[in-house]
Parts: structure tokens; sequence; C-alpha cells
């Protein structure tokens, strides 16, 4: 039994061949598993980008403002966050803060974009929904990742990592005009 | 002077018993059981308020009662009766006495005051910082310093089993090679020591932060390294519950292992690749490199979670192959139809296998792969996934055994017989159905962690699908199930160890043969278990790779 030692020369017992099936059929599932996201790089169209570099949080706070004074469209939501409406294929800043997403992003649909997200506080998480994509967001780290809206309308950004009383509080917009 | 340590036999099941090992046994299984409720109390609290048309708590006390179930339930309850565990699997199975019993005492009592000291700065509310801790987010100093005291503690206790095996070693109490069971301990054990180590290195500068000798930790850093603590404990969790599976499987069928060297190979395969997992938290993180990501949550080839799958096939093959032998034969099932449904040992480990494999496993796997979990990382999904392992998979186990440790250690009968019976299915499939609930709903991009998933105070709208608030409905009403569940498991164990009918010792179990003379199953067939194995991996492929179609529907990220 397993709650006594075994007889000896049990290493040299022969294996079933129906155990022996499965641990193959394992292996291979296992392998296939573990191609599948070196694959997916090669050839998928979601991955996470590993571009990432320091950053003071405000040398992004200035470029954030920067952006904010050149793209401005508009003012939204209870606390009059700024709309922001950047060029297709430029670099576009979100800052995370307690307890706020600024400034809404106006993005054009099927347009690339290369988007900073960086925290001036805490740790947040970039939660966009209902497209369903996650990122977690740092303090210091100026986070680079190009993307592709490819649904229009308005979107929800949540922050899902958890950062203190008002962490429910914390949601900002990106919106999705539909391409012309 | 060392006093000669005192065995009796057990009545039960004819083994050796050290009456030290035996105290600690009890005292580590009894506070373990105690944290249980304190934790599954919480656990209630939060799903009452996550359940929308409840909303129990304000938010405060919401972040509060979270970062207590996680640090009591994750940590404390799952350690605590570990702990307990390997004392058994050394001493007991062994029949050997347990090495350095004072030292046994020392480290419960540090685990006892550190969990006691981290849940009363917790409580005090001014520690809501959730069990992961996240810099550069602070708690009280004492927090840290309880979570310290605790992990000592629990290092303290690895040595002593690792000690208990020298001592069984040398003193000739068996012979040969230690028993599977013990095996899949040292395992267990092995992990802890590199856990806690981990949680040790991170947590010590930490507490030196928070009292301000230490200026800065990185953020990234204090993740790499806690979720070497984090991940890392949850496997010493996976590697205890299949021993005790084993254990079960021997302890109420005399199951033999299909092949010692499989089983034990399967174990092998955790202490090479586990490694220190921490990716499977960071795979959506800037900074760190998808090469380093790939390897690391794939558990190296994902050769640990083929060891994984074995356990899945050769755990119910060997209750397929004792069945058989005892006459059950007819078709694919008859030898799982006829086993003991309704005593709680059974029950609650079949439970535990099926689910810890079908929720726990396949739903920690897909969130596991690097890009697949762009979709997953922080929602709902997460919770849902460890509730699929840690409290389906582990606690059900866990409870599965109790139901042995109160007869066998304690000598008392099982009380409310009619509950006992009850009590696994209830908290098994209420937590079945919450944690597949909670995964559908982070599906659907519902936080975890969150107070109000309708963000009325928010500067912004947003409205989750009218499914998600459903989704969230099904959980609150079977969390509420698996709590009743789970209350009546405290309630029937703390009942029986105190109250229960003293079971009369009468003439002894025959001891177990010394010269041991048992080895693997030969030529057993278990065609049912290979077939609900298929079934098993026609689900996980198909779910695998639905995950991938649904990933590449969402926007274009490079």
């Amino acid at each position: 039994m397993s709650i006594t030692p075994p007889k000896a020369g049990w290493y040299n017992e022969p294996v079933d061949k129906v155990e022996l099936l499965w641990v193959g059929i394992a292996l291979v599932w296992a392998l296939i598993m573990f191609a599948m996201m070196p694959l997916w790089h090669l050839k998928g169209t979601q991955n996470m980008s590993n571009e990432a570099y320091r950053i003071h949080p405000e040398a992004f706070q200035a470029k954030v403002d920067e952006m904010v004074e050149k793209y401005k469209v508009g003012e939204e939501g209870k606390v009059q966050t700024p709309v922001v409406r950047p060029p297709a294929g430029s670099d576009v800043y979100l800052l995370a803060r307690l307890w706020e997403w600024y400034p809404v992003l106006e993005l054009e649909q099927g347009k690339s974009y290369r988007l900073h997200l960086s925290s001036l506080d805490w740790q947040h998480g970039f939660s966009v929904q209902p497209a369903n994509i996650n990122l977690q967001v740092h303090p210091g780290i100026d986070e680079v990742v190009t993307i592709t809206p490819t649904t229009s309308g308005d979107f929800g950004i949540i922050c899902n990592e958890y950062c203190g009383i008002g962490h429910h509080t914390m949601l900002g917009k990106i919106r999705v005009v539909a391409a012309k | 002077m060392v006093a000669k340590p005192v065995f009796r036999t057990c009545g039960l099941t004819g083994l050796k018993i050290h009456d030290e090992a035996e105290k600690l046994i009890k005292a580590n299984a009894v506070v373990a059981i105690v944290v249980l409720a304190v934790g599954g109390l919480f656990g209630l609290l939060v799903a009452l308020t996550r359940w929308p048309s409840v909303h129990l708590l304000p938010a405060d006390l919401f972040y509060l009662a979270l970062t207590a179930h996680g640090i009591d339930i994750l940590i404390v309850w799952c350690i605590f009766f570990e702990v307990a565990l390997m004392y058994f699997a050394s001493a007991i199975l062994l029949g050997s006495r347990l090495a350095a019993p004072k030292m046994g005492w020392v480290a419960f009592a540090l685990m006892v005051l550190g969990a006691v000291i981290t849940n009363w700065k917790v409580l005090e509310g001014n520690s809501s910082v959730m069990m992961t801790s996240y810099v550069p987010m602070q708690a009280d100093p004492l927090f840290y310093v309880g979570l310290i005291l605790f992990a000592v503690g629990a290092l303290i206790a690895c040595f002593i089993f690792l000690g208990t095996l020298v001592v069984a070693k040398a003193e000739k109490t068996y012979e040969g090679s230690i028993p599977l069971v013990t095996f899949g301990a040292l395992v267990a054990c092995i992990i802890a020591v590199y856990t806690i180590a981990s949680g040790a290195i991170i947590l010590i500068p930490t507490f030196l932060w928070s009292i301000g000798l230490i200026g800065h930790i990185d953020p990234l850093m204090y993740k790499v390294v806690w979720w070497g603590m984090g991940h890392s404990s949850q496997q010493i969790n996976v590697a205890a519950h299949i021993a005790v599976w084993y254990a079960i499987a021997a302890i109420l069928f005399g199951a033999k292992p299909l092949s010692e060297k499989v089983s034990r190979m399967a174990y092998l395969t955790y202490v090479f690749f586990l490694q220190i997992a921490s990716a499977h938290h960071l795979l959506v993180e800037p900074g760190l490199s998808s090469s380093y990501k790939i390897f690391n949550t794939s558990y190296g080839m994902y050769l640990a979670v083929l060891g994984s799958m074995i356990h899945g096939l050769t755990v119910p093959g060997c209750i397929e192959a004792a069945q058989r032998k005892k006459g059950f034969n007819k078709g694919l099932f008859e030898w799982l139809r006829k086993a003991p449904w309704g005593n709680p040992v059974f029950s609650g480990m079949f439970l535990s296998l099926i689910m810890f494999g079908f929720l726990g496993g396949i739903s920690g796997v897909t969130m596991g792969v690097e890009q697949i979990n762009i979709m997953i990382h922080n929602t709902i999904y997460v919770p849902g996934h460890f509730h699929g392992t840690v409290a389906v998979g582990t606690t059900l186990a866990f409870m599965a055994i109790t139901y042995f440790l109160v007869p066998a250690l304690w000598q008392r009968e099982i009380m409310f017989p009619g509950l006992a019976k009850l009590q696994p299915y209830l908290f098994g499939l209420g937590m079945g159905v919450f944690s597949l609930f909670m995964m559908g709903a982070g599906t659907l991009g519902v936080s975890r962690r969150h107070w109000d998933m309708a963000f009325s105070d928010a500067p912004h709208a947003f409205s989750h699908a009218p499914a998600a608030y459903l989704m969230m409905g099904v959980v609150g009403i079977s969390a509420v199930v698996a709590v009743v569940g789970g209350a009546l498991f405290v309630l029937i164990i703390v009942c029986s160890v105190f109250f229960g009918n003293p079971i009369k010792a009468t003439a002894p179990a025959p001891a177990p043969s010394p010269v041991a003379s048992y080895g693997s199953e030969e030529h057993a067939s278990v065609p049912g278990t290979f077939t609900l194995a298929l079934l098993f991996l026609t689900m996980f492929v198909l779910y695998y790779f639905v995950n991938w179609k649904y990933l590449a529907s969402t926007w274009l990220m490079s």
C-alpha cells in the first residue's frame, strides 16, 4: 500500500502498458502546449510587448501633460477629465494614480498606437472592458504596448489591481471611433 | 536527559504511534481547523458582499475581510494542516519517534503567535493590503512580523520532518524505501523549504522598509520574490493533497500504486520542474522578458503538469485495481459505482480528485499561458481558478482525511454520521459551482478584489453585461452552500473530538509487517480510469484551444 514501505525491487517492477500510454499522451500534450506560446509570438496577433523603460513619475507626468495640451478635444465625466485624440501611429500616454485614469483617450478603429502605461503611486491594473485586455501597471516603469482596437464604442478602463479604499471608483475610458 | 519515547499501537490501523508526535499532530490539526472556521467566516462575508443584490459590507470592511480570508485560508490553514500531515507521514507511517518534539512545540508556538499578530493587525483596519501586500502599499510593521514568525515556525517544522526521516532510517523502524505517501510529504517539504525561504527573503526587507530602515523596495522585484512564496506555497498544497489521495486509497481500499516507480517519478517532476514559479502572476507585467515568462509559467515545458496528469491516472487507477480485485468487475464503472460514496473519507477524496483536475487543473494551465493570461489577469477568473485548487482540491482532501484521523488519533467516533455523509457534497459541490461561475464572470471582465462592479462612485460610467451580474449572484448562492458545508465540517469534527464516543481499544489490529510485502500492483487493468483520463484530456484540449480562439478575437497587441 501507499502507506507502507514497498517491497525491495519495486524500482524494477514492470510498468503496465496503459500507464505508459498515458504518460506518452500526456507528454505529447505538454510539449504541444509549450510550443503554442513561442508559436503565437511568431504567428499570433495578441502578444505581450517586451518593451519597457525605467522612468520617474514626474517625467511620465510631463509626457502626459504635453500630449493632453497638444491633442485635447474636450472634457468628460464627473471630474471633467480631458479627452485627447492623438493621431494614429503616435505615442499615447495613459497615467494611473489614486484613483483615476488620466486622460480619456479617443482612438480610431483599426489604427495602431504606441500606448505608454505607468503609475504615479502604487500599482494599478489596466483592464479594458468589454474587450477584456488586462495589463499590470507599475510606478517607475514605462510600459509600451502597440495596440490596435478592432472594435468601436466606449470602453471602460477598470482598475483591477487593488489600490486602497478608493480602488473601486477608479474607472477610466477609451473611446474607439469607427473607421471612416 | 532525554525521556524514552512512549508508543501505543493503534487499535484501528495497527500503526505504532509515538505519543509526542500524536500530541503535536493533534495540536496542529486543531489550530488548522479553528483557522479554517475563522477564515471561512471572512470568506462568507466577502462572498455576501460580491453578491450584487446583497452587497453586505461597506468598502473598508470588505477589503479588510478579503485580506484576512486570503491570509488565513491560503497560508495559515493549509500550512498548519500540512505540518500535522508531515508529522503523520514521518513519525506515524514509519513507526518512528518524532525528532525533537520540543522544537515541534517551539515551531507550533511561533506559528500561532505569527498568525495571531498578523490577524490582529488586519482586524485593526490599517493593514488591508490583501494577502499579497504589494509594495509600495504599506501595512503595519507587525503585519510583516507576524508572517515572518509564522514562516520561521513552519520552517522548523519542515526540519523536524526531515530529522524524523533520518531518525527512522538510523533506528531501522522500517526497511527499504519510505512509503509513497511519505515520499509525497517529502516532496511537499522540499517545496516548502524554498517557499519559506522566498518569503523570508522578501518579507524581512519589506518589514525593514515599513519601519523606515530601508528607503525603497522595488515593486517588480518584490513581486518576483514574493510569488516565489505565494505560488510555491500552493504547490506544497498540491504535493500534500495528492499524498492524502494516495493515503486514503490505501486506507479505504488497501490499494497499491499501479507502479511505485511511475508515481514516484511523477512526484519527482515537481521537485525538478516547479522551480520558483512566480511567472504565473507576472505574465502581463512590464519589464520581464517573454522567454523567462514562458519557461517559468510552463513549469519547465509543462513537465510538472505532466506529473499531475500522471497522478490523475494513477490515483483513481489504484482504486479501480483494488476494487476489481474485490470482484467489482462489471463494465467500465462498477468499481466506482460500488465505492463507499456514503463515507466522507471517500466522497471527499474523490470529489477533490475530480474537481481539482477538471476545474482547478484545466483552468490553471490555460490561464497560465503567457498570452491567454492577457484575458484573465486579475479578473475574478483568478480566484475562480484557485478555489478550484485550494478549496475543492486541497481543503476538501484535508477534510476527508480528518474523518479518518479523528478515530485513529483521538480514538473517538465521528458524531452526526448523517450530516458527515452529506458534508463533503455540500462543501465540494457548492465550491465547485462557486469556482465555475467565478471563472464565467471573469471571462466577462469582472474584476477580482473589487467592491463595486456597478462603479457607482466612479468619474465615468461603465456597465457589465447582465450575464455578469447573474453569474455573480450564482457565486453568492453557491458560496453560502459551501460555507454551510464548511461549518458542518468544523461542527462535526469539534464535537467528535470533545464529545464523541471513545473507541474501545479491543484487541489491537495486527501491526503491519515490518518487512514490507507491498510493491506495485501487477498487471492491473484499469479501463474505467483510462476512459475518465481520456475524457479529461478531451475537455482539456477543447477548453485550451477555445481560449486561444477567444484571444484571437480581441484587439491586436504587440
